[in-house]
């Protein structure tokens, strides 16, 4: 098994070489240089050559792209002139922040998605499995900025039930049990908002999973040993209708991804997604090509993971 | 006696058509979604024939944020533009730009699925190879980026910004289709009557394939019109010559406007709202029919 775990995190390097070439690419593509913002009408001409020269920006690309990756490794993605402060820094504030999202998100799509996709697959075809089905087309349907936008005006504005912006509020002390309570009220409606948009694929797999199994040999087996039906599908058909679950939490990572720029903007949440927008307004150019590097990495990583999950649970399916 | 039985077997076999008409009427709210889908389609075509774009787009401070009544039917924004005019002409243009994604995602994807799955080899090792690189990249995030370092922004650069993101998906599943297709006999007898590769993916493979890529169509077709209202609301869409539903929709990132003043941005979410509804449940009733083992009817 570990050698099919190596394999396929072999194969992700020309992937990885394949996306820093295109992100390398587009940073050259981008107008303005590392001096934007340092440079005044006063400054001499030759000045800027010399400083051009001592960066290396007149080395040929293929040199230039290696010196680039050689930084991106150390860490070094320069520096954010809006922010004057370094990149690498910023952004793992910023990171930080979406991992909580994330993660809260991530458990309450499970706590939703899990006794959902369970309760339909059990009793399908009746009134409750045609509601939960109805119910699973309609998160599939809506664009996540629409629902954002939805819940953010209903609960955050009308009800008041959650904070409208930020991560946490002024004036609670680092470290203290206020302090992360008010973060994870922070956090709570966004991630919601996640997780019911997330759903549907946890649902539907789900579904679809426990149906098959109950014509299962396994299940008539026990069926006719005389175990209830309760246990069969506690003990028989979950462990089984599990496996796929496991393996989509890399997709729902992925998926995640992409939600993060639409929910931290409307949610107002200083997460990555944010920052992105952001620095695409302000045109800050170092911040947003070390985020489409981090972004692409990670839904490489997503993808990797589930695969490796899929190869420990079902042995069929490893790369030879 | 033969003959006729013949006949009357023929008159009772399903068409094309009429399985999706049968699947339509045994589901009433797929039916709803159609008839709601055409009724706001040609309204908003219609209606908008009549919309001078200039005057509607002039400003007028006058009636800054001024509450639906009887001059503005759905009020007015922060410049006094009448909310119902700029949504019908927004949802004019969202529509218009989805559908021209969908044709042109749709031709390259069907084109080039069709040539990997039916020729295999390492032309379809090469493109797979490529296409699986696309699915692993931030697609959103690069078409953020590309759309702001387009020189001269328009329309046209922005639809092209968006096709050549997403026609993977289409081309995946046309090639993995294509590939099983190719593999039948009817295609092998085919060739060895002498029939040009051509011939038999533009006339019998290709057109085994209608049913599923109708569906794939309709999907991608409510995928587009939710990604370039989601973009043009973050303001990384249309350009702000014109207008789209998300623009509208936009108008809410002011937290004054998204509390006080609903009837800017409220109307233009639910339009977007209700449409994604009703394209998607048309896709899954014509997914429906298009499978044997899920018609209800």
């Amino acid at each position: 098994m570990w050698k099919s775990v190596v394999r396929r995190c072999l194969l992700m390097i020309p992937q990885l070489i394949a996306l820093s070439i295109l992100v390398f690419v587009i940073a050259k593509m981008m107008p303005g240089d590392p001096f934007t913002g340092m440079i005044t009408p006063e400054t001499d001409p030759e000045r800027i050559e010399e400083l051009k020269e001592e960066l290396g920006l007149n080395d040929p690309l293929p040199v230039q792209y290696v010196r680039w990756v050689k930084n991106a490794l150390h860490g070094d993605f320069g520096v954010s002139y809006t922010f004057q402060r370094d990149v690498a820094s910023l952004i793992g504030e910023r990171a930080l922040n979406t991992f909580w999202l994330s993660f809260v998100s991530v458990i309450l799509l499970y706590i939703i998605a899990i006794p959902l996709g369970i309760l339909a697959g059990r009793y399908q075809q009746s009134k409750l499995d045609k509601s939960i089905v109805f119910y699973s087309f309609i998160t599939y349907a809506i664009p996540t900025f629409v629902l954002s936008l939805l819940f953010l005006y209903i609960f955050g504005y009308k009800l008041q039930w959650f904070p409208t912006s930020g991560s946490v509020d002024i004036g609670y002390e680092r470290g203290t049990i206020q302090y992360i309570w008010n973060k994870f009220y922070h956090i709570l409606l966004p991630a919601i908002t996640y997780a019911i948009l997330g759903t549907t694929g946890v649902i539907q797999y789900l579904r679809s999973e426990i149906i098959d199994a109950k014509m299962m040999d396994y299940v008539r087996t026990a069926r006719s040993k005389g175990v209830p039906m309760k246990k069969i599908y506690s003990k028989h058909i979950l462990r089984n209708s599990f496996i796929p679950i496991a393996a989509f939490l890399g997709f729902t990572i992925t998926g995640l991804l992409g939600g993060s720029i639409f929910i931290e903007t409307i949610f107002g949440y200083p997460g990555m997604g944010q920052l992105f927008i952001t620095s695409i307004a302000s045109r800050d150019y170092s911040v947003i090509t070390a985020l489409v590097m981090l972004y692409g990495f990670l839904t490489l990583v997503g993808s990797l993971l589930s695969d490796i999950i899929l190869s420990i649970v079902d042995p069929r399916i490893r790369i030879e | 006696m033969s003959f006729k039985k013949k006949k009357r077997y023929r008159k009772r076999r399903a068409r094309g058509v009429q399985v999706v008409f049968r699947e339509f009427q045994k589901d009433k709210l797929a039916l709803a979604s159609l008839f709601f889908l055409i009724v706001i389609i040609a309204f908003v075509f219609i209606a908008s024939l009549f919309i001078d774009q200039e005057s509607l787009m002039r400003i007028n401070l006058y009636d800054r944020y001024s509450a639906p009544g009887e001059k503005y039917l759905l009020g007015a924004d922060q410049g006094g533009k009448d909310i119902l005019g700029q949504l019908i002409i927004g949802a004019r243009n969202s529509i218009l730009i989805a559908f021209a994604i969908t044709v042109i995602t749709g031709f390259i994807g069907i084109v080039v699925g069709l040539i990997c799955g039916y020729f295999g080899g390492w032309v379809d090792n090469l493109i797979m190879r490529f296409i699986d690189f696309f699915v692993t990249i931030p697609s959103l995030m690069l078409i953020i980026v590309f759309v702001t370092l387009v020189p001269k922004y328009t329309v046209m650069s922005f639809i092209l910004i968006m096709s050549a993101f997403l026609w993977t998906g289409t081309a995946r599943l046309v090639r993995s289709k294509a590939l099983s297709e190719s593999r039948r006999d009817y295609v092998s007898a085919s060739k060895t009557l002498g029939t040009s590769d051509f011939v038999i993916i533009r006339r019998e493979v290709a057109p085994n394939l209608s049913s599923l890529l109708i569906v794939e169509l309709t999907l991608n077709f409510a995928g587009n019109v939710g990604i370039e209202t989601g973009l043009s609301y973050l303001g990384f869409g249309l350009p702000p010559s014109t207008p789209s539903l998300g623009t509208l929709v936009s108008y809410a990132n002011n937290p004054l406007v998204l509390q006080e003043y609903w009837w800017v941005w409220l109307p233009a979410s639910l339009f977007i709202l209700f449409m994604m509804l009703a394209i998607n449940y048309i896709g899954q009733a014509l997914r429906r029919s298009a499978d044997v083992k899920q018609r209800l009817g």
